[in-house]
């Protein structure tokens, strides 16, 4: 009899602690009002509102999920925000205007799309210096870096070309044409595909890796939606490589993207002008912000149904969700 | 109504003090008769369980498709998130079927009437109140039936509800159209003829319906004229749609459930006293001189 009380007891602990595991912190930058929402991924709450620097626009945290850094685009910084205290604890080199940004795999650099400048920076984040400039197109804004970190693609948007850089070298070494207004690259979780969106062109161009040649060009269609609203921006891949989102602006949809057939399956309803997307670690959800609803959305991963829409501050831009 | 039957009804209509009394079981044996009846006829009319269903549909698959802009601007409860408008209206056309089915069995019970098979259901011992009651189930658990070969078809077509809402839905199912049985059933009384029954059609359920949430959320309505917003909000309609709604999604909508189960109480106890040949309407009629 103790030992059944005690399985009970094993059981309820177990279930218990896998409950509180779930939880991580989602992190929102919102663009207009110049505050970072930080928002629990369970109870889909809004814990706190923390006070940023002007135009908070790409998010990111640390590997270790300690710090989170942020573009704060109008003051032409990176703001490092302590995720204990939820103070800005510092600040890296940027260039004028960064939008948005990548960490190496390895944690320790940042690589900074400035947009004013044309310029990628390369940070250090540990010596909290700069370690060159990578000169790209004009206007850069997405940024993606190969799982080995070995490659890092840039996109310029009026330039509208994919810039493929060696790290090493931080030699600009391909550049491929894509369509108009590129917002957005990611790496498929192999290396061996990136998928850069086209807002204005309406499409994510599908770039082969090994010969920097574009594979597939996806394009969208919702009923009842005119193709000029339909404005492909972020783009996640799960981590076993297999389906891809791709947010669609003010299509106010999220596209689940076979990524074996470059099918889209599904259009996720969420909020208005949706730009941004973060998977929680667990990928039970993917969170997209919606920019002129002022809120976020959490959609269901397994039935890529929207599950919930919570309200953050003005103007969401970027989400992160913590490691932890 | 029959002179004939008003009379018989009053004989028959009492149980006998000399019989021993009814048990459950015979209560029962009534129901299943009642029931049974009913399914019968729904079964034996296939053209009228398919037009129940295509009229639903035709709201769903055309109207929703046009009017599908209309929402995601705004998340109700018990939303929690941004609905299309084929979900939005999904509810409201579960109480569609539930108004029209209540309707349509209250017109069973005109044509009843004139064809004379009433007379049979009401020389039965058991009370008025009872066969009533019963009559009305038997409608009900027909369009209940109705409403979920609409939710499966919905299902297939993408608007999905929790699983628990699909059990949760069929008792705010039971009282919304008992609500709107009972309701039909003191029309009916109002009704000498069968021809009548397309004056009730443009003046109860067409405003009813349509001045209601079932097709626009009550804020948007709210929006365009404060009046027509105080008319839907006074509308017992609106309330069932909502009843079904939140139940649909696990939810109970105390304010929903309030009102329409004093309604039910309200329309049954108005339309058993209807029916009642000694007080109620049929015996106004009677004294009018009424031919029906």
């Amino acid at each position: 009899m103790p030992s059944r009380i005690m399985i009970v007891g094993l059981g309820l602990a177990v279930g218990m602690s896998a409950g509180s595991a779930l939880a991580y912190e989602v992190y929102v930058s919102n663009e207009r009002d110049n505050t970072m929402s930080v928002v629990d991924s369970e109870t889909m709450e809004v814990l706190r509102t923390v006070e940023v620097g002007q135009r908070p626009r790409g998010i990111t945290v640390s590997r270790d999920g300690r710090f989170i850094y942020l573009c704060a685009s109008d003051d032409d910084t990176v703001e490092i925000i302590d995720t204990e205290t939820y103070e800005i604890v510092g600040t890296l080199p940027s260039g004028p205007d960064p939008e948005l940004f990548v960490l190496s795999p390895d944690g320790e650099t940042l690589y900074v799309a400035n947009e004013d400048d044309n310029l990628v920076t390369v940070i250090d984040i540990a010596g909290k210096k700069v370690l060159g400039e990578i000169p790209v197109g004009v206007e850069p804004e997405g940024m993606g870096i190969s799982p080995d970190g070995t490659t890092l693609v840039n996109t310029s948007e009026t330039t509208n070309m994919a810039h493929f850089i060696d790290t090493a070298s931080h030699e600009n070494t391909h550049n491929v044409l894509v369509d108009a207004r590129p917002r957005f690259a990611e790496f498929m979780p192999d290396g061996e595909e990136v998928w850069v969106s086209a807002e204005i062109g309406g499409t994510v161009a599908v770039i082969d890796n090994a010969t920097r040649e574009i594979k597939h060009k996806i394009e969208f269609e919702i009923p009842g939606m005119r193709s000029e609203s339909i404005q492909p921006v972020g783009v996640r891949i799960n981590k076993d490589g297999t389906k891809a989102y791709v947010a669609l602006g003010p299509a106010n949809r999220v596209a689940v993207i076979d990524t074996e057939t470059y099918e889209v399956e599904k259009y996720v309803l969420v909020g208005q002008r949706v730009w941004q997307l973060a998977f929680t670690p667990d990928e039970k959800y993917i969170i997209s912000t919606n920019g002129v609803s002022n809120d976020i959305t959490f959609i269901d991963v397994a039935s890529d149904e929207p599950v919930h829409s919570v309200t953050v501050g003005a103007e969401p831009w970027g989400v992160v969700v913590s490691p932890k | 109504m029959n002179a004939g039957i008003a009379g018989d009804t009053v004989r028959h209509g009492r149980h006998d003090p000399d019989l021993p009394p009814f048990g459950l079981k015979h209560y029962l044996i009534c129901l299943k008769g009642i029931m049974v009846r009913e399914g019968l006829r729904f079964l034996h009319q296939r053209e009228r369980f398919v037009a129940a269903l295509v009229r639903p549909l035709i709201w769903l698959f055309i109207f929703a498709a046009g009017f599908r802009q209309v929402l995601g601007v705004s998340i109700i409860p018990p939303y929690t998130t941004y609905v299309l408008y084929e979900v939005y209206i999904t509810p409201g056309l579960c109480g569609m079927i539930m108004l029209f089915s209540g309707m349509q069995s209250s017109l069973s019970m005109v044509y009843d009437r004139e064809m004379g098979s009433m007379r049979t259901l009401l020389v039965s011992p058991f009370p008025r109140w009872y066969l009533l009651v019963s009559k009305l189930l038997a409608g009900v658990a027909v369009s209940i039936a109705q409403v979920y070969v609409f939710l499966a078809i919905c299902w297939f077509w993408g608007v999905k509800a929790p699983t628990t809402g699909y059990v949760m839905v069929l008792p705010a199912l039971l009282l919304s159209g008992l609500m709107l049985g009972a309701l039909g059933m003191l029309l009916s009384s109002l009704i000498r003829q069968l021809e009548n029954f397309a004056g009730i059609m443009n003046f109860v359920i067409f405003p009813m319906y349509f001045a209601s949430s079932a097709l626009y959320p009550l804020w948007r309505i709210q929006e365009a004229s404060p009046l027509l917003y105080t008319i839907c909000r006074s509308n017992p309609f609106s309330y069932a749609v909502e009843l079904i709604r939140f139940a649909l999604y696990g939810q109970v909508e105390w304010l929903s459930l309030g009102v329409v189960a004093v309604c039910t109480a309200i329309f049954l106890a108005a339309a058993i006293r209807a029916y009642d040949p000694s007080r109620g309407l049929m015996a106004r009629k009677q004294n009018m001189g009424g031919n029906a």
